[in-house]
């Protein structure tokens, strides 16, 4: 208990240095927002697994350690190399990098983007578009109950800004690329996605680690979908083996609107990731979905939430899990159908494939349904490669770990099938590959 | 080719096989029939590899090699093929990746350079005509959904893209319509060659007719109680297995 308290108080005192050096430079309209999430999480401190919601996700080790944002970290050089390795898209493709959490003008691309959009680091936003960051950042979601999201916006400073004006479309994807190099490092992205009416996009937010010490992403993404707005999201997640990687998305629905987002978690050692998907007009549409691939004692924790607020809304969730190690799962469906959301159609399902004995999961399906004309299903499945597959695959000359990732490749395809724009999809499709022989070969080691 | 001796299984602790004999010789086909639960699977699976059954005793050799020494993979890379009665479908692996990965490991042993994407396509496009397959059947999971008759045609169409050199097509035949069987057995009949040698397991003589065995075999109980040419299918088909019962009981007073 000491050492939760000296650690909040560590960042109480880190945001009062920041705050007397002039470091934060707030617009008028962010200074209350940040004191009244300082002092909500002042108030409720990190969680811990009495809390309901962290039951299965101990934060002992994050808390333990001492984390500072990037501020005296000079800009680290990328090789252009090591960029162009960690591009999903082709060139062409709007980008902007992050390095240890700040904005790195240099090695961007913001561009070329159709006319009216706009893409920029947030801090750059909130000086020139600051009056569309004002209404929409942190003025969504329900804050309050999540520490994380409260402690970014206290120290809520760089990350990605983007806003389509009504009927804009940004055909080519855009990729937002957070790249960690150094230990020990805070680093809080704040990603604001503004969709306006029947606006289109697609953004890939990329995680990367090139330090397997430890540090500590704390990413939030709000998403704002006008009536009509198309939004597909994507996070690859290849942090580096002791990242702490926390993230909260909140996407909030007008009506027909329709939200994608597929996460895809390789690295890290605790990973949480806290979903929401608000409905606020009829006939919205989200399609959720995750595939998490983890051994040794990496940790994933998916929490999504699902808010059927209004009619006529459908939501899919599809989560995938590849266990190996001693790694651990954690997922929590919460579907809420309030009584006005008749017509919902609600489906969720997750399922885990156990490669070792020493894997842990916890999944919960949590569906609180209040309005009577709704269809709502959920599934959850576990098991281990099926032994008589392994044979039939043997028995055509495949060595026995050939057919094993063979059989690990198909389990995962569900989810890797579904990704409609093909360099996403061979990008992941490449990095599981790539994840699978790296198990297989530490497997074989031993 | 295959030489099978007082071979000995059975699967946790159960005995299934006792005893087998079989000698087959290049360019052979052998009939293998025998009641519900007389181990002609067990044979078949055993012969390629299942890890879950036993040999108990006995010894198999396979071109001069210890067949029985060698793990499932390996025995298919020294060209053993089982056709199984049961096709397994997985989920998320096409027919087509399935098919590529199983011909470019084969040829990796072999030191030939694996085939490119059209060289493959090449290659299974001929295939398939051979089992008149549709090419749709590629991009589909491996036998996930597939009708019963189209699962045996997929065993054929491996076969046929892999070129074994011993093949044991278990109840091949069986959930196969009339014109399919005879599709099926014309396939299996153009891979045939003189090096090459198959054995059939079947319950009804109908196949015999389109791929002629030179020897018919009867396993009961987990013996091949008895041997003879193609003229025995028939003799079968006409008088059941209550003879062959009688005759074993005659020979074996006190039973098994
Ligand atoms: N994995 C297993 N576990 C338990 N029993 C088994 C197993 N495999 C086979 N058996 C038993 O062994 C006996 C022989 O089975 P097998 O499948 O070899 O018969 P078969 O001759 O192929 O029969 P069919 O004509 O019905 O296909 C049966 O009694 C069966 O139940
Ligand atoms: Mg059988």
């Amino acid at each position: 208990m000491a050492a939760l308290t000296t650690t909040k108080d560590r960042y109480l005192a880190e945001f009062e240095a920041l705050e007397r050096q002039g470091a934060l430079r707030s617009p008028s309209w962010l200074t209350p927002l940040r004191r009244s999430a300082l002092a909500r999480f002042a108030a409720a401190g990190f969680p811990t697994t009495r809390d309901e919601d962290w039951r299965y996700t101990n934060l002992a080790p994050l808390v333990a350690s001492a984390f500072r944002p990037a501020e005296g970290v000079a800009a680290v050089g990328l090789l252009p190399t090591t960029l162009e390795r960690l591009s999903v898209g082709a060139t062409g493709w709007p980008r902007l990098v992050f390095v240890n959490g700040r904005y790195s003008a240099r090695h961007s691309s913001p561009g070329p983007l159709p006319v009216g959009v706009r893409l920029s680091s947030l801090a750059e936003a909130m000086t020139i578009d600051g009056d569309v960051v004002a209404r929409h950042l942190a003025r969504h979601a329900g804050w309050d109950a999540n520490v994380f999201a409260d402690l970014s916006t206290a120290f809520a400073r760089d990350g990605a800004f983007l806003h389509l004006p009504a009927k804009t479309s940004s055909e080519t994807p855009i990729e937002l690329l957070f790249v960690a190099t150094t230990p020990g490092v805070l680093a809080q992205p704040r990603i604001l996605v503004v969709a306006g009416p029947h606006s289109r996009a697609t953004v890939v937010e990329h995680y990367v680690g090139l330090t397997d010490d430890a540090y500590f992403t704390n990413a939030v993404t709000e998403v704002v979908a006008g009536p009509g707005a198309s939004l597909d999201h994507y996070t690859l997640q290849e942090q580096g083996a002791g990242a702490f990687h926390v993230a909260t998305v909140h996407a909030a629905l007008e009506g027909d609107s329709a939200f994608s987002a597929c996460a895809a978690t390789f690295g890290g050692r605790l990973n949480r990731t806290t979903l929401t998907l608000r409905f606020g007009g009829e006939s919205g549409q989200g399609a959720l979905s995750g595939l998490y691939v983890v051994g040794g004692h990496q940790h994933v924790d998916h929490h999504v939430t699902v808010d059927h607020a209004v009619p006529r809304c459908s939501s899919r969730q599809l989560y995938k899990g590849v266990l190996d190690g001693s790694a651990r799962a954690v997922f929590n469906g919460r579907v809420i159908v309030r009584p006005d959301a008749q017509k919902t159609d609600a489906n969720q399902t997750n399922k885990h494939l156990l490669l070792s004995d020493g894997v842990e999961v916890d999944s919960k399906p949590q569906l609180e349904i209040f309005a009577n004309d709704v269809k709502c299903t959920h599934g959850a499945a576990e098991g281990q490669l099926a032994p008589e597959a392994i044979f039939y695959l043997r028995s055509r000359g495949l060595a026995d770990a050939t057919a094993r990732t063979l059989l690990t490749l198909g389990f995962a395809r569900e989810i890797v099938d579904r990704i409609a724009v093909e360099p996403i999809r061979a990008y992941l499709d490449g990095t599981l590959r790539a994840r699978l022989r790296a198990a297989r070969a530490t497997k074989e080691m031993s | 080719m295959l030489s099978i001796r007082d071979l000995s299984a059975g699967v946790e602790g159960k005995t299934i096989l006792r005893r087998v004999n079989l000698e087959v010789r290049a360019g052979e086909v052998h009939a293998v029939m025998g009641p519900n639960g007389s181990g002609k699977s067990t044979l078949a699976q055993v012969l390629a590899g299942h890890p879950a059954y036993t040999v108990t005793g006995g010894q198999v050799r396979y071109l001069g090699q210890d067949l029985l020494a060698m793990p499932a993979e390996e025995r298919a890379r020294a060209g053993v093929f089982l056709a199984f009665q049961y096709p397994v479908e997985i989920a998320g692996v096409s027919n087509a990746s399935f098919l590529n990965a199983a011909v470019n490991e084969l040829r990796a042993r072999q030191g030939h350079p694996e085939l490119d994407a059209m060289e493959f396509l090449g290659l299974v496009d001929e295939r398939l005509k051979l089992v008149e397959m549709d090419r749709s059947f590629l991009s589909r999971p491996v036998n996930e959904g597939f009708s019963g008759g189209e699962k045996k045609r997929n065993e054929i169409l491996q076969m046929a893209v892999l070129e074994p050199k011993f093949a044991i097509l278990d109840e091949t035949d069986s959930g196969l319509d009339i014109d399919a069987l005879k599709v099926v057995a014309q396939g299996v009949n153009r891979l045939r060659r003189p090096d090459n040698a198959i054995i059939l397991v079947t319950h009804y003589q109908r196949i015999l007719q389109y791929i002629e065995p030179d020897h018919v075999h009867v396993l009961f109980d987990g013996r091949i109680v008895k041997s003879a040419g193609k003229e025995l299918a028939l003799e079968l088909e006409r008088k059941g297995y209550d003879w062959i019962r009688e005759e074993v009981a005659a020979t074996q007073p006190t039973g098994a």
